[in-house]
């Protein structure tokens, strides 16, 4: 029997190679899934993985979908890595569509350059506004973030489900509740012919060096991981509790809204009862797939993406059923947090009871001491 | 001494408790090599070591925390697995540790009754309790609740709790490291007592005078191996010293030198405390000169918590006037605009708030010098926070593999110089330390106050907070004592001794107000 010891140091070598060993397990179970399913497991990889992106079309849909994630997921990492758990993206999403959109249906004879900005503007400051409750009442009542954050996104849907129902609906509409079609000076310029991905995804991209930067050089980035690892020293230092949480919902609100808005701006060109299969949340396990670093989160947003599209190539081609996406991605998180296991610990290959270390101060079970 | 029970016919002693070349090593480190250890019935056994050196480990062995990796335990002659705490205690083990986990909110006999293995009821237990605690003289009100005792009491309820399982080897964590001077005498008798009536003790510590004056044996470790074992009353403090350290005990130096202008002031500073089981702090004046060292004893939980909180500027002062840097208002400013006036500030805790652990030792520098030009338009400059970093290694010694090394890796010492040493190189006018050599060895410990002592030859107003007595007279100018919130008169250390400052510590110094909560911890 193999006994695990914690490792001196963390590994960083392991941090590195866990989401490799993740996606790997994930495909291993996914071949005997298949088999299970009656499927020959090299032609379902092939029609999930593969098929998808073997087109400029289908390239094109990865990085649409691949699109939000990003945003949002790059946002929520900053946030993370301060302890400050904004799990409420999808409604600050989308807000943000809600606030783009109005920008759009405000002004519709509108053609000039200067709308596409001002929804943009619109859709980020929406997100942020959204984001400001949480951190208002964290930070004047101590309420807990996670769970205000989470409720508000059901808010956020009730609100934009309301305005296509009434204020909102396109009155030539036939009374389905969306919006009336955007002119086409309020949408996002495609980025090449013959695909559906278009600006939002360059402001993707941005947002990844902007936060890369951010975290990496900038002093504010530096205040926030301190706060995050370390909330004593933080204090200590005189670094601003209040001012970490501000920044941390204003930053990850601010790009969900602008997801929201390359959502609404972009392929559904319109307001409707909903703008987001989930992207709000799928970014969360986005996050920590990506060791919340921009550039892991990028890479992630990818991997989900794909996961997002061949699900359904796969209904369609196979006839799975649409669950496969949701079990795809539960097997990465899943595999993921059982290989994150080893970047603290190591097998020691002998045959021993297992003593858990016991960090001091912890209770010792059965008895009122604890461990000096 | 207690020679009456260790002097039993040798050739029918059984020795209570046996430990034959312990070993237990940890990914990093060896904490045990080839450890043997022979307790006798009755016996006061001191196991001295610096910090490090591999006591709590085998504590933690003994009581069942731990498994060894080699070696034997034997039991009064019994070859004897200990599983386990509740094995320990079975067999007769009890373990009184460092730092306490009562509910504050429960009385003394709901705590002792939750940590006992079989079930008693309260109404039987609250009298037993009383029975014991007032035979070893150790006075307790079984219903009183934890929250408004002292820690000297609440250590009461540790060693009650082990008294009530009637235990054949009491093992004590450091016990005296909470206690006023004259609190632990009491506590030795007690521990007489216990000894007399065929009870073994494992005394853990580094204190040296407390062990020659309690112990009849001492096992002496250094780095997880024993280096010797002694008869503490034969040997001198020196000797031991010598085989705790493997070399003379160093010494500070502590120049005449006459204090300049007031560099730190508190005056009439009150606050209350947010935590419900915090202390107020009352009317507190302080004054620290530069070029002198201004001590501040006081028993761990009377106000030194909330007072460095107000002066670091955690806790903002409620007027501006009430406490001033370097002649100037600063009590409403927040630490960095303390910062800026020239304070520099060693907090008591090393992980976790003088330094991340998770970051490098020049992400932590940052942490701190941030205002010594390491920042520019909102960014890092990483060439001058290396170099700052590279600096306190060199200056300080700090043992690690350069400025990379993360702070959580390093030996307490040594994470302790690169702090006192970061606080230092940012050129403070005022400084404040607290706890500035908590758990760290001697030889560490006295580089620390050296390096503390030279700052003020250089004209540095330093006040450090302390709960080690022996420290504050070695490198302080003048003392004053904390207690319950209230802060004494500063004496010179020339016009003070031990007694004195021991009677303050527990509120003596102001005999009228002082509640009966701090009285308590010397009774």
């Amino acid at each position: 029997m193999a006994r695990l010891e914690a490792r001196p140091e963390p590994s960083r070598r392991m941090m590195l190679v866990s989401p490799l060993i993740a996606a790997l397990a994930m495909l291993l179970t996914g071949a005997v899934l298949f088999a299970v399913l009656g499927q020959e497991p090299a032609h379902a990889f092939y029609v999930y993985f593969i098929e998808p992106i073997s087109t400029g079309y289908g390239v094109g849909e990865w990085l649409l979908k691949a699109t939000p994630l990003i945003l949002c997921g790059v946002g929520l990492a900053l946030g993370f890595r301060a302890n400050v758990q904004n799990i409420g993206a999808d409604g600050q999403l989308t807000v943000g569509a809600i606030g783009a959109g109005a920008v759009a249906l405000q002004f519709p004879d509108a053609q000039g350059p200067w709308l596409l900005p001002l929804m943009l503007l619109a859709g980020t400051l929406a997100g942020m506004a959204w984001a400001a409750i949480p951190a208002l009442l964290r930070t004047h009542f101590n309420t807990n973030e996670i769970l205000v954050s989470l409720m508000l996104v059901y808010v956020a849907y009730l609100l934009l489900s309301y305005l296509v129902h009434g204020p909102l609906r396109d009155p030539e509409g036939f009374n389905f509740p969306q919006s009336r079609m955007f002119q086409p000076a309020a949408l996002l310029p495609l980025l090449v012919e013959g695909a559906r991905t278009n600006g939002a995804f360059l402001l993707s991209l941005a947002a990844v060096a902007g936060a890369w930067f951010f975290c990496d050089r900038s002093f504010a980035g530096y205040r926030m991981r301190v706060s995050g690892m370390a909330p004593g020293a933080a204090a200590y230092a005189g670094f601003s509790e209040k001012m970490n949480v501000w920044l941390a919902f204003l930053i990850s609100g601010g790009l969900a809204g602008l997801a929201g808005v390359g959502e609404v701006a972009g392929p559904i060109g319109q307001l409707q009862q909903s703008v987001t299969p989930g992207y709000g949340f799928a970014a969360i396990i986005v996050a920590y797939v990506g060791r919340l670093h921009p550039l892991g989160v990028l890479l992630a947003s990818l991997l989900m993406s794909l996961l997002y599209i061949g699900g359904e190539t796969a209904q369609m081609e196979l006839r799975l059923p649409s669950a496969i996406t949701g079990l795809f991605q539960g097997l990465m998180l899943f595999y993921l947090l059982a290989a994150d296991l080893f970047i603290h610990y190591r097998f020691k290959p002998r045959l021993q009871i297992v003593v858990p270390p016991h960090p001091r101060g912890a209770p010792i079970p059965g008895s009122g001491e604890t461990v000096p | 001494m207690t020679e009456g029970a260790v002097a039993q016919d040798p050739v029918r002693a059984v020795p209570r408790l046996q430990l034959m070349g312990i070993g237990k090593r940890y990914p990093a480190v060896v904490a045990n090599a080839d450890v043997s250890l022979t307790v006798m019935p009755g016996e006061i056994h001191a196991v001295l070591g610096e910090n490090g050196a591999g006591k709590s480990t085998l504590m933690k062995i003994i009581y069942g925390v731990t498994r060894p990796d080699q070696g034997e335990i034997l039991w009064e002659g019994r070859q004897v697995d200990i599983a386990s705490p509740a094995a320990a205690r079975r067999l007769g083990i009890g373990m009184v540790f460092q730092h306490f986990s009562l509910f504050e909110t429960l009385s003394v006999a709901q705590n002792i009754s939750l940590a006992l293995d079989d079930k008693v009821p309260l109404a039987t237990l609250a009298p037993r309790i009383q029975a014991v605690s007032e035979a070893y003289g150790l006075p307790l009100d079984p219903h009183r609740l934890v929250h408004s005792m002292s820690v000297g009491e609440r250590q009461r309820v540790e060693i009650v709790r082990c008294l009530l399982q009637s235990p054949r080897l009491l093992i004590m964590d450091e016990p005296t490291s909470v206690l006023t001077p004259q609190a632990v005498l009491k506590l030795f008798e007690s521990l007489r007592r216990l000894a007399s009536e065929g009870c073994s003790i494992l005394y853990i510590s580094h204190k040296l005078d407390e062990i020659q004056a309690l112990c009849d044996k001492a096992t002496v470790l250094r780095a997880g191996r024993v280096t010797g074992t002694a008869v503490p009353a034969q040997e001198s403090a020196r000797s031991l010293a010598e085989l705790m350290i493997g070399r003379e005990l160093p010494a500070c130096r502590l120049a005449a030198h006459s204090p300049g202008e007031v560099g730190l002031a508190v005056k009439g500073l009150s606050i209350r405390s947010d935590d419900p089981f915090g202390t107020d702090l009352k009317d507190i004046h302080l004054e620290v000169r530069s070029g002198e060292i201004l001590g501040l004893a006081g028993i761990s939980g009377n106000g030194q918590q909330e007072l460095l909180r107000a002066l670091s500027g955690e806790t903002r002062a409620p007027a501006p006037g009430l406490v001033q840097i370097a002649g100037q208002d600063a009590g409403a400013l927040r630490p960095a605009g303390r910062r800026r006036l020239g304070m520099s500030f060693v907090p008591e805790d090393r992980l976790g708030r003088g330094a991340v652990p998770e970051l490098s030792l020049a992400a932590n520098a940052l942490l701190t010098g941030h205002g010594a030009q390491m920042t520019r338009n909102g960014l890092i400059r990483f060439g001058a926070v290396r170099d700052f970093a590279r600096r306190v290694i060199e200056r300080f010694q700090v043992k690690c593999g350069g400025t990379r090394t993360l702070a959580g890796s390093l030996s307490g010492g040594n994470l302790q110089r690169f702090i006192v040493g970061r606080e230092i190189l940012l050129g403070p006018r005022v400084m404040i330390a607290a706890q500035p050599t908590w758990g760290v060895d001697i030889g560490a410990a006295m580089l620390i106050r050296q390096a503390i002592i030279d700052l003020r030859d250089q004209g540095v107003a330093i006040l450090v907070v302390s709960e080690e007595l022996e420290e504050l007279f070695m490198m302080s100018d003048r003392i004053a004592v904390i207690a319950d919130g209230r802060v004494s008169q500063a004496v010179a250390v020339a016009r003070t001794n031990v007694q004195q400052i021991g009677d303050w510590m527990s509120g003596g110094f102001a005999a009228g107000a002082a509640d009966a909560s701090a009285l308590q911890s010397a009774a």
